[in-house]
């Protein structure tokens, strides 16, 4: 990720969702022509992708936001729920993968694709435009340290 | 925009906008047994037959599934609850599967009783939810969708309340100062505001969210937002409300809008970055071409009636029914995964995937049929023969999507135990 300045948050992460979202169609477009090899690495490159996508904002940005907004149980606890939903799928998809088998990846990869399209409007259309507006002050620090994950 | 709210509370009940998807089909069924077996329709769009054909698909299947995805989309997409949205979607749906049969029998027979009691049903009965819906739209998130959403919402207000206008002209029984001098005046506006205010809108509304969302597609571009929206809204303004010089000036911008953007669509779904052949994708192709067809045969002089008629068939079987049909054969099989997954005592062991309960065999089967039913009910008004198949096929097409849909509502039932 190249510096973007006074980016919001907003933007840069529904940035990475883009990106997550590339690394997720080629995996997938590499399965639906059994091309095994490249649907491993393209797996592989969209799991980090999303490991560090969640880190980000488990371990950043809603601690932040859950300390200036007191908010433990609102938005980010729905969110958190539904990284776990989708490590489930992941690990699924890891192991469909593992045993060649076409037809679990696709299934379990149009259900993780839903999944994680909605929680990624949800993100971009509520919560993320919320911590920019709770969190302006500290914007800079917390970009800062999500781009050094 | 489905799943969950922000909120672990704000996301409806699963039966809410399910009742609605389960039955809308057997209107898809209703129609085209119709439309077979009195091919009077073809006609003429005000033929009896035509106008019940009309209601059937426009408030028993287009209806039914846009104000039962609504009640998933306001407080998912929008942050925005719908206030006591279990009885409110319970009556809601009730008043529109008695209700739409009621007026379309009254409209096909001429019966002024049933047409009067089936426009009084669907009112009374759908009232709670549009209050509901409103409340909902009116403290909701300013996304470009959910502008989109409200400008449809008061398009289909002024829709219903002219077609109770029309129902009670039609029927003799407005009160004298009421009557319109030309009800034709009325009609126009009716069929105006319902088609393209209503559905066409909410439907551009959806897809700014869900094309991108569903084969990875870029975002729309920006002059294809709310620039758009503003077009379009202005256009179906004008051509409702100006002097009539300036009426055919709102038509034109209307369809360009609507040429414009089922173009852009059919160019962001060319540049997909997912591959895989999907039948919801298929669908909205097919869509896309059915919207620029219906512009183009309302919007170039052609004569005659045949004509509109195809206009019309092309703009709600070929273009509406088809993205919705796409729709909703995503949206049951995700949300009966999220619900078990989400809910009590369902958490662990190998659930069924998406596909499990609706396949990929099973929804394309259903949206050949669908095709083959479009292009015979397009050509029927220049050779009538075909609206006997047409009709069976539509009929057919639609009791399959609701089979497909009524099969991975009972898988859930059976893991929900
Ligand atoms: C309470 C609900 C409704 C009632 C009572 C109603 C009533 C009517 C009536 C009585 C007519 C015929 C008028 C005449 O013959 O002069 C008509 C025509 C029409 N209505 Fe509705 N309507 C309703 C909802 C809708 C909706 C939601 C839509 C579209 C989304 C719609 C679209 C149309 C169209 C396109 C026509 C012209 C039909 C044609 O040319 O074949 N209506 N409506």
């Amino acid at each position: 990720m190249t510096e973007t300045g006074d980016a919001t948050i907003t933007q840069f992460l529904a940035d990475d969702h883009n990106r997550c979202d590339d690394l997720f169609a080629a995996a997938e477009n590499a399965v639906s022509v059994r091309d095994w090899a490249s649907a491993a690495a393209h797996f592989q490159a969209f799991l980090e992708a999303m490991r560090r996508h969640f880190a980000m904002e488990e371990d950043i940005l809603f601690p932040a936001f859950e300390t200036r907004a007191g908010s433990g149980g609102g938005p980010t606890f729905v969110m958190r729920g539904e990284h776990r939903e989708m490590n489930g799928l992941l690990d699924e998809m890891g192991a469909a993968l593992e045993r060649r088998e076409q037809d679990a990846y696709l299934n379990l990869s149009e259900t993780l694709l839903m999944l994680m399209r909605q929680h990624n409007l949800k993100e971009e259309n509520i919560l993320y435009p919320m911590t920019d507006h709770a969190l302006a002050g500290e914007r800079p620090e917390l970009l800062g340290a999500m781009r050094a994950r | 925009m489905i799943g969950a709210g922000l909120a672990p509370e704000q996301g409806p009940p699963f039966t809410a906008p399910l009742r609605f998807f389960l039955t809308a089909p057997w209107f898809l069924v209703a129609a085209g047994l119709l439309a077979a077996f009195d091919p009077g329709w073809t006609e003429g769009p005000l033929s009896p037959t035509a106008l019940a054909l009309t209601h059937l698909l426009t408030l028993g299947f287009l209806g039914m599934v846009m104000l039962g995805a609504l009640t998933q989309m306001l407080p998912v997409l929008a942050g925005a609850p719908m206030p006591g949205i279990r009885p409110v979607a319970t009556i809601g749906h009730a008043s529109l599967t008695l209700g739409t049969p009621l007026l379309a029998w009254g409209l096909w027979r001429g019966e002024p009783a049933a047409l009067l009691h089936g426009a009084g049903l669907l009112w009374l009965g759908l009232a709670p939810l549009l209050i509901s819906a409103g409340l909902a739209l009116a403290d909701a998130r300013r996304l470009d969708s959910v502008h989109a959403m409200r400008v449809a919402f008061v398009a289909l207000l002024a829709t219903l309340a002219l077609g109770l206008g029309l129902a009670g002209w039609l029927a003799d029984a407005l009160p004298a100062g009421w009557r319109p001098d030309d009800p034709f005046i009325w009609l126009r506006a009716h069929a105006l505001a319902g088609l393209a205010g209503w559905v066409a809108i909410l439907v551009v509304g959806v897809a700014w969210q869900v094309v991108p969302m569903l084969q990875v597609t870029p975002a729309y571009p920006a002059w294809a937002t709310r620039p758009l929206l503003v077009v379009l809204t202005s256009a179906v303004g004008v051509a409702l409300l100006a002097p009539a010089p300036w009426r055919v000036v709102g038509e034109i911008a209307l369809a360009l809008g609507l040429a414009a953007f089922a173009l852009v669509t059919l160019d962001l779904q060319r540049r997909r970055k997912r591959k895989l052949a999907s039948p919801t994708l298929d669908l909205w192709r097919l869509g896309m071409l059915g919207l620029i067809g219906a512009v183009a045969l309302f919007a170039l002089p052609l004569p005659g009636e045949p004509a509109r008629l195809a206009g019309g068939v092309l703009f709600l079987v070929g273009f509406a029914a088809s993205v919705v049909i796409g729709m909703v054969d995503k949206i049951v099989p995700f949300l009966a995964w999220f619900h078990l997954r989400a809910g009590p005592g369902t958490s662990a062991g190998a659930l069924p995937g998406m596909k499990d309960f609706l396949s990929d065999a099973a929804a394309r089967g259903q949206a050949r049929l669908h095709l083959v039913a479009l292009v015979c009910l397009v050509a029927a008004p220049f050779a009538p023969a075909l609206a006997v198949p047409g009709g069976l096929l539509l009929a057919a097409a639609g009791a399959v999507a609701g089979w497909n849909l009524a099969r991975a509502a009972r898988l859930y039932a059976r893991h929900r135990r």
